[in-house]
């Protein structure tokens, strides 16, 4: 009953799913506030200046909580999967090591001064500080995303005693999954800080407690999502066609076929049923799936059939899918309505504010629907095809296993709300009371570099 | 190389710990402190740590990050043993570091929730590191003599954290906040000395694999430097303590600075008790260690790196000099 592997990986999934909301948000979060700084310097507007100081606590509240729950995964793999230092270690840890040593301290320093060393050091040094905090969360994106589409697509290895070992550092870092997986999730992270900004501005302004910076603000983010919607649609298509490439049991379950055959329908809708082999009630367009994945009607596509046991579970490979494919297109629709609507100085009417504020965090269903569809889409391996899950878990009992799943649960479950409760609350103080202090003295900076 | 490679990385290990534990445990000290403040107290011990705390933070995952590439074999052993408290220590670091933001960001009739999770979250972190140490000296052993070792530490390294805390407080704080820090360094000092007394004492009892290192001739010349140096350094700050006037006049990181060197000591006594197991009596660091292309590979970027940060870190602590007020984000 309680299977220790099936806790191990509970565990692992609710840890990495309530982590990656808070990446997923300051990784996009980090350069808009750069770009306000930028506005700010280049055109003196307080406004602009407004925006950077209403979002930076925004953001300092949001890495923080990437950080600590980051700081859990650095133990979990220990933890949980023994297995994979001793089997990957070689590969995996150097990727990891990377990712500390050229992001993780790096934007944990210059925080420091962003947050809190305005009038302690000069404009530029201030703007470089916010910039390397920028860059420092997208480096760490770059590392652990090429650790993990080198477990999607291992290459540069050779295996020796049931070892890893490298072959090239090249081929290891830059995997063929993995330009494709990092273009997806930095514009994905965009695409979820624009439209918490533009939500969460959108809401202020139906409480009634926006300000002139807040339609900036909104302006920004809704002109970047109609921008990114469209390109994150394309990178996802061609991010598709490659995993058909090299990953096609999980494309099968993607698209449910349970056998191998030509003319392959495109499944809209539907209910698998991974015993009978069907999918009941499937709303189906004929021979779609074989003209997207194979640009042919005719074109032949791989069913679950032949993978035998190591394909990925089909139902929540074919939800998740349809779920991150839904928000993508009511991304694309509602941004391209509030540019339309923006366009020029135009107030928005109050069906859109709606529209943005209940798309606040849309950003983080499309994010975890398409991490599900990739890291549940690769089991029952660890390294696809090559080292599957089952071998690499800890044997931990069932009983402790439980029992520590259930406390991250509960806390993951209190710190959500709570992280939610506190976006409410900073949201819902006037634009005015955000002014600058009347205090600020306009001291020399103590500091340069 | 595959003599030494394993060597150099032992020692950034245990250099990442060791600075762990000097910087983040001012932090963890500083919140454990926290209940004995008044509110606006509470507000500039939180300032003073405000611009630090994540960056020190990062050290143990530097730490644990070098466990992992370097010995990916010690590292799974090291983890499963120490399942229980790594996870209390997990759930203490987070409700510390959300308790950072939160106690000013949820609203003011939530903050004192906040401030007991801050305090919380840094008892029970320090608390499960200690146990975490003393377990791993007695080599992840579970006996009733070993788990007492482990409890031992786990209430010593809270203590040796609530001194560093006392003595940051005294560098970044003035008035009646310094005088109560003053206070508190003066009760935990000696908690904290009998702390480490006693560890001393008891590491050869539960480690015969230690007491053999530690009592043979002539390295026992070798390593007496080391419990002199602590005594002579931990009765110069009973002494400093009672000099508030010459503390005051911007002398208290002398206090720190004794706090950091018995930290040194104590790591570089760890590392010779240690060396050259990476658990001991059962693995030793070349059995452990990864391949030489993977830790050749690191290693480059870590002699690139590694200045820089330090470079960096010491940059950061020199913007923020001087005497904490409040945490302002202008």
């Amino acid at each position: 009953m309680l299977d220790p592997l099936l806790l191990a990986r509970l565990q692992f999934a609710a840890n990495i799913s309530f982590h990656i909301l808070f990446p997923a948000i300051t990784i996009g979060l980090s350069w808009l506030l750069l770009y306000f700084r930028v506005r700010f310097t280049l055109s003196n507007d307080k406004l602009w200046e407004h925006a950077y100081h209403f979002w930076v606590k925004i953001f300092a509240l949001s890495f923080a909580v990437g950080v600590v729950s980051g700081l859990t995964m650095s133990f979990q793999f220990g933890t949980n999967w023994p297995g994979f230092m001793e089997t990957v270690g070689n590969i995996a840890g150097p990727l990891l090591g990377y990712e500390v040593l050229t992001a993780f301290f790096m934007e944990a320093s210059f925080l420091g001064i962003m947050l809190f060393g305005k009038n302690l050091v000069s404009n530029r040094v201030h703007l470089i500080s916010t910039f390397l905090v920028a860059l420092g969360t997208t480096l760490s994106a770059f590392w652990i995303l090429s650790l993990n589409s080198w477990m999607q697509t291992p290459t540069g290895h050779f295996i020796e005693n049931g070892e890893f070992f490298v072959k090239s550092w090249p081929e290891v870092i830059f995997n063929p999954s993995m330009p494709y997986r990092l273009t997806h999730m930095l514009i994905a992270s965009l695409l979820t800080s624009a439209f918490l900004v533009a939500g969460i501005s959108a809401w202020r302004a139906l409480r009634g407690v926006d300000g002139p910076g807040t339609w900036k603000v909104m302006r920004t983010g809704v002109v970047l999502a109609a921008i990114l919607a469209p390109v994150q649609i394309l990178v996802g298509d061609l991010h598709g066609l490659h995993t058909l490439h090299h990953q096609p049991a999980k494309i099968a379950a993607v698209e449910a076929i349970w056998e191998t055959e030509r003319n392959v329908p495109l499944v809209l809708f539907g209910i698998p049923d991974e015993e009978a082999h069907t999918t009941h009630f499937a709303i189906e367009i004929p021979s779609a799936a074989s003209l997207i994945l194979t640009h042919s009607s005719d074109g032949e596509l791989k069913g679950l059939n032949e993978f035998a046991d190591a394909h990925p579970p089909v139902a929540p490979v074919f939800w998740a899918f349809r779920i991150m494919v839904g928000i993508g297109m009511l991304m694309l629709a509602v941004s391209w309505w509030a540019s339309w609507s923006l366009r020029g100085d135009r107030q928005p009417g109050r069906p859109l504010l709606y529209a943005l504020s209940w798309m606040t965090f849309s950003g983080w269903v499309g994010v975890l629907s398409g991490w599900y569809v990739t890291e549940v889409g690769r089991q029952p391996w660890i390294v696809n095809g090559l080292v599957r899950v089952a071998d690499i878990v800890a044997d931990h009992s069932g009983g402790v296993m439980l029992a520590t799943f259930l406390t991250y649960l509960v806390l993951y479950i209190f710190l959500l709300v709570a992280y939610i409760a506190a976006l409410r609350y900073l949201s819902t103080k006037p634009a005015a009371s955000l002014a600058l202090s009347p205090g600020y003295t306009g001291q020399k900076p103590a500091v340069n570099l | 190389m595959e003599y030494w490679l394993p060597i150099i990385y032992m020692f950034i290990m245990g250099l990442a710990l060791l600075i762990y534990v000097m910087l983040d445990g001012y932090d963890l000290g500083v919140g454990m402190l926290l209940p004995a403040a008044s509110d606006e107290e509470k507000d500039t011990m939180v300032a003073s740590i405000g611009p630090f705390w994540d960056a020190n933070e990062t050290w143990i995952v530097l730490g644990i990050g070098v466990l992992l590439i370097a010995f990916p074999k010690a590292y799974g052993l090291v983890l499963t043993a120490l399942y229980i408290p790594v996870t209390i220590m997990i759930i203490g670091l987070i409700l510390r570091g959300v308790a950072f933001d939160m106690r000013v960001k949820a609203g003011d009739h939530h903050k004192h929730l906040w401030n007991r999770a801050f305090f919380a979250g840094s008892l029970t972190a320090s608390a499960s590191q200690g146990w975490m140490l003393g377990a791993y000296v007695t080599g992840l052993d579970s006996s009733p003599l070993s788990l007492l070792f482990a409890a031992l530490i786990a209430l010593t390294l809270p203590a040796l954290y609530i001194m560093l805390g006392a003595a940051w407080l005294l560098i970044k704080t003035e008035g009646a906040l310094f005088n109560k820090a003053l206070h508190w360094a003066r009760l935990a000092l000696l908690p904290m000395g009998l702390g480490l007394l006693l560890v001393s004492i008891a590491t050869p009892i539960v480690s015969s694999v230690i007491a053999a290192k530690w009592f043979q001739l002539p390295n026992i010349i070798g390593l007496l430097p080391i419990p002199f140096s602590c005594l002579l350094i931990y009765f110069g700050m009973s002494w400093l303590l009672s000099k508030p006037a010459w503390l005051r006049v911007g002398n208290s990181w002398v206090l720190f600075t004794g706090l950091a060197a018995i930290c040194t000591l104590a790591t570089l006594g760890l590392a010779y008790s240690i060396f050259p197991d990476i658990i001991i009596g059962e693995m030793n660091i070349w059995e452990a260690s990864a391949s030489v292309n993977s830790l050749l590979f690191t290693l480059v970027g870590v002699v690139i790196t590694l200045p820089l940060i330090l470079w960096y870190t010491f940059f950061v602590y020199r913007v923020f000099r001087g005497k904490a007020t409040t945490l302002s984000y202008e």
